[in-house]
Formats: C-alpha cells, structure tokens, sequence
C-alpha cells in the first residue's frame, strides 16, 4: 500500500465528498425548487437559503477536478476525454446553473423568473443525475486499450448500472436538499420539503438495495474489499444513517435530519472508495487498469499538494463556518436577497 | 474536419469569452476595496453607496466568469488528454491551489458582502471586501502559474514520456510567471478604472451626476493613471523577459526577419507575412528593439530566419496583435493623464470633451488584454508547451471531430445568450443608477451584529 498515492485516493474522496455534501443540498434544492415553492414570495425563500452559499460549496468540485489533475493526471485524462459528451452536457448545466440565481433577481417579470426557475431545476437535475452515471460507469470499469486511454463508446456509458446509480445520486441529493430545505424555510414550503423528503427517502433506500445487489452480479470486483469484516462498517454507517433520517424527519429535528444525511453521503463515497481502491477505474474486460501506482504523479508532486491540502484546507472550513453561521436560522428576506 | 483545429478554436473561443469578465472583476474588486477602506475609515454614507452600486455591477459580472470558468477547469481533461498526461504533473497542482486558497476565497465571501450585508459589522463587511480583491487576484495568480509554465517551462525534467516535477518553487516561478502576473493585474486594474470613470463621466455627461458618481470619476481617473503607468512598466518588463526566454515569439511580436545588431523598432507597418515584411509604407525607429529589449543600442536580436519554418509562430497575428495593443495602451494613458490634468485643475466634473472621450474607452482595455493574449498564446505556438510539446500532439486521442464540434455549438449558443443577457443586465443597473444620498431615511448603514 503506497502510502503517498493512498492518501490522495482519500483526498479526493474527501474532497468529493465535500463536494457532493455540500453542493449536493443545493443540487437537491434546485431539483425540489420548482415543486415545493409556488408563487415569487415562497420560490425566493428557496433561492436564498442557497443563494450565498451555492457558489462557494461548487467549489468544492473545481478544487477536487483540480486535485484530481494534480495527484492522477491519467485518471483525469483518460475519464474527462472518454466521458467527452457526459461532461460537454453537465458543464453546459453548470454554465447555466451559475448564473440564474443572479440573473433571475434582476427583473421582476413573472415570464423572466419563471424561465430561470426552469432553468434552476434542471440545470440542477441533469448535474446530478450525469456525475451518478459517470461514477457508476467507473465503479463498473471502462473499457480501455492498452495505453489506458478509452476505448469504449458514448452509448456503452449509457447502461443499466450506471443509471441506477444516476438515479441513487439525485435520490440523495433530493434527501439531502429536503432536508436544508426543512432547516431553512418555514410555512407551506416547509411542510412541502418534507413531504418531498420523505418520498426521496423511499427511493433512495430502494435504489440503494438495487444497486448493491446489481454490482454483486455486474461488478464482483467491488466486493474484494468486503472480504475484511472491518470494511463492513462503512455500509454500517450508511444504513444506520439512512434509517435515523428517516425518524429524525418525522420528529421534526431537522438539523439532526441534515447530518444525518450528510453522514450517509460520506459513507456513500466510502462506498465507492473501499470497492474501487486501489483502482481509480477499472479495466473492463482485462487490459491495465489505472491504479494508485500506475497513474499517480511524482512522490515530490504528492507531496507539495500534500501541503497545499493540510495548509490550506483548515483555513477554507475554518472561514467557511463563520460564512454559514452568519446565516444561520431560517431564510429572512431583506432588500439584498436574491 | 481536424480535430486539432476545432480543439483549437474551441480553446480558444472559451478562453477569449472567459477572459472577457475575470479583468473586470479583479479590477472591480480592488476599486471596491478601496471605497469600503474609506468607507469604514470615515463612515460617510456616501462610500457606502458607491460600494454597493459597483458590487451589483460586480457580481453580475462575477457569476458569468465563474459559469465560463467551470469550463476551462475541465477543457484540458476533456480536449487535451494528451497534454494532461504530458504536463499533469506540474500543470494540475496551481489548478488545485487555485481552489484551494483563491475561489473558496473569493466565493464565500462575496455571498456574505452581497447578500448578507444586513448580518455583519462594519469591519467584517470591509474584511469581506478585502478577501474577495485578494481571491480574485490569487486566482490569477495561480492560473497564470500554470499559463507561465507552459510559456517557460522550469523545474522539471522529462522523465518517462511526462515533464516530471524537479523543484516546485522553481516551477512556480519560473522566468515568466512574476513580468506576465504583474502585466495582467495592471490590465486588469485598468480595466475596472475606466469602467468605473466611464460610467461616472456617463452620469455627468447626462446631467445625473451625484456625489457617488464625483466620487466614482475622482477614483477611476486615478486609478486609470496608475494602472496605465503600471502597464507600461510590466510590458517593459514582461517583453525584456520573452525578448530573452521566447526568441521566436518576440521576433514575431516585433516583425523580426533577420538577427543583426541594432534591430529597429517598428511603429507601423502593413501586415507581415510568414516569410517577410511586406513592401509599403512603414514607420520605425532604429536600433530601438534592441535597446528596449537589452539595454543597448547595439544588442544582437535574433530574427525569425533563425527558427526553422515549422518552429516560426503566425508571424501576422502575433505582431499585429501585440501592436495594436500597444497603440491601446499608449491611448488609454493619453486619456488618463487627460484626466489628471483636467484633476489638477479641477475641471474633471466640466470637461465633457473629455467625458465624452472616457465614456468610449470603456470597452479599450478588453480589446487590449485579448491582443495581448493572442500575441501570448500564438506566439507560444507551434508549441503547448514551449519547446518540449506540439500544439498538434496535445489533443485527446479519443475525441473526435463531431463530438468537438457539438461542443462548440452548444457552448457557442450559451455564450451567445449569457454575453447579450450580461449586457443586458449591466445596462439595466446602469440606467437605474447608484443609490442617491438622503432617499432611504432612517436607514442604519451597517447593521452592527
């Protein structure tokens, strides 16, 4: 186990996992944006509960595509150019995605909002749904030729297992965005969110089921690591976090409800993490997969990102947790808002 | 049709859109800066106002250069595969400081300046302000480590079929990075000025003037002073160091065809072609390459006949972009010493000859830092990375041509739409104007929390 390149398999599991915490309740809020929220007054309660925090927790992605880069330069070679048009697709939500909540405070036109309410869904929708399928298409394996670059077909990505798991990502986002939403808003959106909450539960337990059972007969290789009794705790994990979302939201404790789900994503990636190491994507069909060693940088270039993580990473939670506590509560509308 | 060609223009069409709005915040956000020092230094209502009025104009400005900067993030993985493995080594970790110590920056706090200004203190509102500049320009920073990298590769050797990392401080810094970061924030703090003495003398020239848009006119016509002073001293610099490091690009960039002694600056002349000057009417001053670029009169300048053909750049584009923004930059500080003049005399608020002049210069410095750039980024070509790796073997093997042309077209469409909706958008603000003093009575400025 080499331990340079193990530790930034974890990083960027980590940071991933930031990401999909984080800018997965604002995905899930997108998503739920256009069914909770009627009328201009509820939709821009929704809007700005994420509204100033959205940007920062995307950055989580850049940091993690970047960190990506850095440590397996391969990896981010050969995955971005073989899943071109699935990331052609999520850049152009994104693109849009960025600049609505901004654009849609600036004019008062019912026809104005509304379109960059559509916008908002879906552009939140197609995200979520594309990283499912594009991680499930790597915890399946590509096809690669023997240089390790792609050799598969657009439509070879377009296959059940990685749907599922398209699917499983924005039942998670929807539970993780429901809950925020539970936290944060208050009146007939509220009690929408937890209805909402509550059905996204139901699916995302099933998907979860359906997708575990499916890698056991598509993808035995994910299931090397649970040879080890000590792997099963992150499924643990999971399940018991899964489970007490579900008690804590009818409680009423919606915070709780919102960690709860946040631990269940973690686990999630750990998930993903424990049956792909030490590949980072796995040969379908023979043929060299690209692993911690092969496709790794140089031990100097491991460990000057090494120091970049430990020095900068403490400062960014650090500022980020005084940003959201000066939010903190539910969303009051003032003449700033979006 | 060639991948390497689309792969190109795509490139090239995405990184020209970005780098249309990146100059514009980071020269906003230092003037905002400013205004909220003021501000919080001597709490006149009147620096409030100003601020908030820039930062609309900012932030609109600020999220179409995050949704077109995504793009590039991933452009290299996506189209330039080849490339990414060649230079990952180096090329990924200033994308990965990028995020880590300028976008979490310059991203939350910007969402509490903007939108939470009702829930901090007058200091954390300035301290906000103060890391939103700083993000911004740590941003270009690193990403121009990266660019700089590929102009003048350091601290690293060729080791298994990839640059591997040698020396990262060395890397970081290597010959270009400093001249082209310092050249690119004068740029970029040029732009915000006269953005920002533009609209003000707009305001004036309209018979809206108000204390903020004084305040606006008095601080950008400074501003635009320095700043064009800066872009003289870092071009200086900056062309004395690829004078030295890029012989090929700066013999191009000058229009120099053969190496001699005293090689004469040219003002003006026809377009180039790839093997010679063409025959007219020109206008050059001898031996004043040489001085600019050596210090001496008399220096050696290597010409273009010392590169074989497939190692020249695109002689035209380079010299006539590097030239018309020169002729850029010389107009834009003729009208900001205007501007100091006129300052001096106290007559700025009157002039309206020169209101009139400030008022169509706001677009001079983005046609300036996109010739700069193109002289930058052809004439590093035919290399990615200079002389270690072609522009033509960098492109992604498994990408073809109709997936890199639907690209552009979607990306294409979006950019269209999002430029004519962000110019929509800047006017509307624009023709609504700053806040006028006195109207919100009872307001608390700051809430104090």
């Amino acid at each position: 186990m080499p331990p340079l390149e193990t530790a930034w398999f974890i990083l960027i599991g980590v940071l991933l996992a930031g990401y999909a915490i984080l800018d997965g309740f604002d995905l899930g809020v997108g998503m739920l944006h256009l069914f909770v929220a009627k009328g201009d007054g509820e939709r821009r309660q929704v809007i700005n509960s994420v509204g100033p925090v959205w940007d920062g927790n995307e950055v989580w992605l850049l940091t993690g595509g970047g960190a990506l880069f850095a440590a397996f330069p391969k990896v981010y070679a050969t995955v971005f150019s073989g899943l071109y048009l699935v990331l052609v697709l999520v850049l152009a939500a994104l693109i849009l995605r960025a600049v609505c909540l901004e654009f849609r405070s600036k004019e008062p036109g019912p026809g104005w909002r509304g379109a960059w309410d559509t916008v908002f869904g879906l552009s939140s929708f197609l995200p979520s749904l594309l990283f499912g399928v594009a991680v499930g298409n790597v915890m399946r394996g590509l096809p690669l030729d023997a240089e390790q670059e792609f050799a598969g077909t657009f439509l070879g990505l377009i296959n059940p297992f990685a749907l599922v798991v398209g699917l499983l990502a924005v039942a998670m986002f929807l539970v993780q965005g429901a809950a925020w939403l539970d936290l944060k808003t208050e009146g007939p959106v509220r009690e929408r969110a937890r209805g909402w909450a509550k059905g996204a539960w139901l699916a995302l337990v099933v998907l979860w089921l359906v997708a575990t059972l499916y890698s056991r007969v598509e993808s035995p290789h994910l299931w090397r690591a649970f040879a080890r009794p000590v792997a099963w705790v992150v499924p643990v994990v999971f399940v018991v976090a899964v489970a007490e979302y579900r008690m804590l939201l009818a409680r009423g404790r919606a915070g709780m409800a919102f960690a709860h789900s946040s631990v269940a994503i973690a686990a999630l990636l750990g998930l993903v993490g424990l049956g792909l190491y030490p590949d980072l994507v796995p040969a379908l069909g023979g043929g060299p997969s690209l692993n911690v060693t092969n496709a790794s940088s140089s031990p100097l270039t491991l460990k000057v990102m090494l120091v970049v993580a430990i020095v900068g990473m403490p400062l960014v939670v650090g500022y980020t947790i005084f940003i959201y506590s000066r939010f903190r509560g539910r969303v009051k509308l003032d003449e700033h808002s979006y | 049709m060639d991948v390497v060609w689309l792969a190109r223009l795509q490139f090239s069409l995405t990184v020209m859109f970005h780098f249309l709005f990146p100059p514009i915040t980071i020269g906003l956000a230092f003037l905002v800066f400013l205004l909220e020092t003021a501000r919080w230094r001597s709490g006149k209502d009147v620096y409030r106002r100003a601020s908030d009025f820039w930062l609309k104009l900012f932030a609109v400005t600020f999220v179409v250069g995050v949704a077109t900067g995504i793009v590039m993030e991933f452009e290299f993985g996506t189209n330039w595969a080849a490339f990414s493995r060649f230079v990952g080594d180096i090329f990924g970790a200033p994308l990965a400081a990028e995020g880590v110590f300028a976008f979490f920056l310059e991203s939350g706090f910007l969402g509490l300046l903007i939108l939470g200004r009702k829930r901090i203190s007058s200091f954390v509102r300035w301290l906000s302000a103060l890391m939103v500049a700083l993000g911004t320009t740590l941003s270009a920073f690193w990403i121009l480590v990266a660019n700089s990298w590929m102009q003048t590769p350091a601290g690293f050797r060729l080791a298994g079929g990839r640059a591997e990392l040698t020396d990262f401080w060395a890397a970081v810094f290597n010959p270009s990075t400093l001249p082209r970061f310092a050249h690119t924030i004068a740029a970029a703090w040029t732009t915000g000025a006269f953005l920002m003495a533009g609209i003000a003398a707009w305001y004036f020239l309209k018979g809206r003037d108000s204390d903020v848009a004084r305040v606006s006119l008095r601080l950008g016509t400074v501003m635009a002073v320095v700043a064009c002073v800066l872009n003289f001293a870092t071009g200086d610099r900056h062309a004395k160091q690829v004078a030295r490091t890029q012989e090929a690009k700066f013999a191009a960039m000058e229009g120099l065809y053969t190496t001699g002694q005293g090689a004469p600056l040219i003002l003006f002349s026809l377009p180039p072609t790839q093997s010679g000057r063409r025959p007219g009417p020109e206008l050059m001053i001898t031996n004043l390459t040489s001085f600019l670029a050596f210090g001496d009169f008399q220096a050696a300048v290597k010409g273009l006949d010392e590169f074989p053909r497939g190692d020249r750049p695109p002689v035209a584009i380079t010299f006539l972009s590097f030239h018309n923004m020169v002729i850029l930059g010389n107009l834009m500080l003729l009208l900001a010493l205007a501007g100091l003049v006129l300052l001096w005399r106290g007559r700025l608020e009157a002039s309206r000859g020169w209101q009139h002049l400030m008022v169509w210069a706001v677009p001079l410095p983005t046609i300036a830092i996109q010739l700069g750039w193109m002289a930058a980024e052809v004439g590093r070509q035919p290399w990615i990375v200079y002389g270690l790796m072609r522009t033509r073997d960098a492109v992604s093997k498994v990408v073809g041509a109709p997936q890199i042309l639907f690209s552009i077209v979607l990306f294409g469409a979006i950019y269209v739409v999002l430029g004519l909706l962000w110019l929509h958008l800047l006017r509307k603000e624009i023709l609504h104007g700053p806040e006028v003093g006195g109207s919100h009575v009872g307001e608390v400025p700051v809430a104090t929390a």
